[in-house]
């Protein structure tokens, strides 16, 4: 009797820890928190790439609707891949595109926007990546959706933007007023 | 006599800088042993070279420069990145089970010793 207990208990321990491993497997490595209060709270200073004056963020996502906060690197290979998808975004009037250029090379910097084009109104640097963890993100690329009046960030990408994320992109900025 | 005075002087602030600066370093580092490194899981912001940590060191140097004690560093730091950031979880309904489980485990170990005692 104490036996069969026993090999009951083992077994369905098994069966258990099985299940939570399992479900486990489907879930993303990468935690990422709900973006529940998701209010643009600070006002930090980064200087622009294309001169040494210095900004803030909100006067930044002021103009227009919606903005983008593109956060990127020359030396950041995904970025690449993402770059075309911006340039696409740039046509919509909605939205303005800002590019958070971090831990860069300056000459770098210019070159690869010289190369693949520049979807971005305006770019600020960001050589400690001090700006960019004040803004939740993890590294490059990342890109954020933030609606300008009420300073709320809208949905937040981590990593390159693709043809899904795109779509969805575009469908929040026309949906939301 | 003078020139050794001068000596003694300057090897004294030399001293005293490099003291508040150890002072002020060992904060972040007890601070940033406190914090998960996001995207090297595993380690603490303290143990790692990422791009992240480094950065991350440096945001809370500023923070403690700007007159910010732990708590609101870690609050910060929560707002931005969620509860998982620090390696201290609060108690909610995800994380119970976490807390209790020792608790319960420990209850019945205790029940299991007591019956074999009483049983002797």
């Amino acid at each position: 009797m104490v036996k069969n207990i026993k090999l009951i208990a083992v077994v369905s321990l098994v069966i258990v820890s099985f299940f939570i491993l399992l479900k486990g497997l489907n879930k993303t490595n990468n935690y990422s928190p709900d973006l529940n209060s998701s209010k643009i709270d600070f006002n930090f200073k980064a200087k622009f790439l294309y001169s040494n004056e210095e900004t803030t963020l909100y006067e930044l996502i002021n103009d227009k609707d919606f903005s983008i906060i593109n956060i990127w690197a020359s030396w950041c290979l995904p970025c690449r891949d993402e770059h075309s998808f911006l340039l696409n975004l740039k046509s919509l009037d909605k939205l303005n595109i800002i590019g958070i250029n971090y831990k860069d090379n300056e000459i770098n910097a210019k070159k690869f926007i010289k190369e693949l084009g520049n979807p971005y109104s305006k770019v600020v640097v960001d050589p400690s990546g001090v700006n960019s963890i004040e803004l939740g993100a993890y590294g490059v690329p990342e890109t954020l959706l933030v609606h300008n009046k009420t300073k709320t960030i809208l949905k937040k990408y981590i990593g390159p933007l693709d043809d899904e994320k795109l779509a969805e992109l575009k469908m929040i900025i026309k949906n939301e007023n | 006599m003078k020139i050794k005075i001068l000596v003694l002087i300057i090897f004294y602030l030399i001293g005293s800088l490099n003291l508040s600066y150890a002072a002020n370093s060992e904060k972040v580092d007890q601070i940033s042993k406190n914090l998960r490194c996001l995207i090297c899981q595993g380690q603490s912001i303290y143990d790692s070279q990422s791009d992240f940590a480094l950065s991350m060191k440096i945001l809370i140097q500023n923070k403690i420069d700007e007159g910010k004690n732990n708590e609101q560093i870690y609050d910060f730091l929560k707002s931005k990145y969620g509860e998982w950031i620090v390696y201290d979880p609060e108690i909610t309904k995800n994380t119970f089970l976490l807390w209790l489980l020792p608790l319960i485990l420990f209850v019945f170990g205790a029940i299991l010793i007591i019956r074999k005692v009483s049983i002797k």
